[in-house]
């Protein structure tokens, strides 16, 4: 199996580390394995991460 | 193979043994006693078993020498037995409440009753391997805390250990039917258990003494029966110490935990189970624990869920005996849990 070459980032909401396949494109969406919050690929290069807009849930209204 | 035997092999927890050390590969189960079924079949009570042994319940009197004993009787029985067992075991794992704290007048208080044998509470170690791990290695008397009093040391224990949360809290705990165990009363018939939110213990529950002692914070505990047969979730409640944020909390809670096999974070962004659930903990021996933070407010609450008869009673013991024989921890509790359930 050949590896993928990534890049680490840190997540912007839990800090844990976001790994970055090399062949990511701009404004895809990862998955931070720490807290699942989706992260916006909104630079490559660098790799900048900002939180992608989620959606609210309320069961006690 | 170690040679062990379960002492109130009928009950939920007794059960709950039996299913895990029947498949564990370093045990030999010789004896389930129960004065009821003597010479009756063991999965005649727990149907789980069938095909898994031919194991037979036997009377007290009856047991075989063993290595291992372990306590799943109510509690009182379990001291007042106590010399009777520890004659018969080289090592004695008691899952009653009756060594579970260690100062006589707690006891009293909590229990309404003198304790029978006062001399040997020093002498039990605690069944919490993430909080006294290097003592059970050498124990010969192990008492597993219950269910409710795991899930809400694991709940704060990272914050009050790196001194970040102020001196008392509040926990919440919600517990499913078969805490009370196999021999419960009118109060769990089903026709008054389904669909209730029953607060048994608004105050004063025996759990909250437990968690005070391992914390060593006054902890104030209300307990609340829900719809759910397996399963504990107890949320806490307390002030921040000033300046500490939500960074802070979670850096307490990856270093505490991130070697322990059994207890996870789970403080999720996204999805349906963004916090501790224990509906899809059922049989699996992990405590999940997460967090929230208002910075704010500086207040923060933490949840931790757990099956009460795996990591709440019998999964924990077996962790314990693990740690206690230097085996994998994790040996016979690999199961993950089951999704949907
Ligand atoms: N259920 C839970 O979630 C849970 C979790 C952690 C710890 N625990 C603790 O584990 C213990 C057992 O709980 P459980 O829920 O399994 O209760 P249970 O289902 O009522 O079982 C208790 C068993 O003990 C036996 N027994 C009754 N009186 C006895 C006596 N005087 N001497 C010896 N054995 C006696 C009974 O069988 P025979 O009469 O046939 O002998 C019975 O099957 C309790 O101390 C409980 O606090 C329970
Ligand atoms: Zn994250």
């Amino acid at each position: 199996m050949t590896q993928q070459m990534t890049t680490v980032r840190t997540c912007p909401e839990c800090e844990d580390e976001v790994q970055i396949r090399d062949s990511a494109r701009l404004n895809e969406i990862v998955e931070c394995a720490g807290c699942r919050s989706e992260l916006e690929i909104v630079a490559l290069s660098p790799v900048v991460l900002v939180l992608a807009p989620e959606v609210e849930e309320d069961w006690g209204e | 193979m170690i040679r062990v035997a379960v002492i109130g092999a009928a009950g939920y927890i007794g059960g709950e043994l039996l299913r895990l050390l029947i498949t564990h590969p370093k045990v030999e189960v010789v004896g389930a006693v129960s004065s009821r079924f003597p010479g009756k079949r063991v999965d005649g009570v727990h149907p789980n078993l069938r095909s898994f042994t031919d194991l037979l319940f036997c009377a007290p009197e009856d047991l075989e020498e063993c290595d291992v004993v372990f306590l799943a009787t109510p509690h009182r029985a379990a001291m007042t037995q106590i010399d009777h067992w520890n004659d018969r075991a080289k090592l004695v794992i008691d899952l009653t409440g009756d060594f579970r704290l260690d100062d006589t007048e707690v006891y009293e208080q909590y229990y309404g009753t003198e304790h029978a044998a006062p001399h040997l509470l020093d002498d039990f170690v605690p069944g919490i391997p993430e909080l006294y791990r290097d003592d059970l290695r050498g124990a010969d008397l192990i008492s597993v805390p219950g269910c409710m009093a795991v899930a809400g040391v694991l709940a704060l224990y990272p914050l009050v250990e790196r001194d970040l949360v102020d001196s008392s809290a509040q926990f919440d705990a919600r517990t499913g039917s078969s805490g009370s165990g196999a021999t419960a009363g009118e109060g769990n018939l089903h026709a008054e258990r389904s669909g209730a939110m029953r607060v048994f213990a608004p105050t004063g529950h025996r759990h909250e003494a437990e968690i005070s002692r391992h914390l060593g914070i006054p902890a104030a505990m209300t307990a609340t029966g829900v719809e759910a047969v397996r399963g504990v979730q107890t949320i806490c409640h307390a002030e921040l110490q000033p300046g500490v944020d939500t960074s802070e909390v979670r850096r307490a809670f990856r270093e505490q935990y991130r070697d322990e096999p059994f207890v996870r974070l789970v403080a999720q962004q996204r999805g349906t189970f963004r916090y501790p659930e224990p509906k899809i903990l059922v049989g699996s021996n992990f405590c999940d624990v997460g967090y929230a933070v208002d910075e704010e407010a500086g207040r923060l609450s933490t949840i931790a869920a757990l099956d009460n008869l795996m990591k709440g009673g019998a999964g924990n013991a077996i962790q314990c005996l693990n740690v206690r024989m230097g085996w994998p921890e994790s040996l016979g509790l690999s199961f993950p849990g089951l999704h949907p359930v």
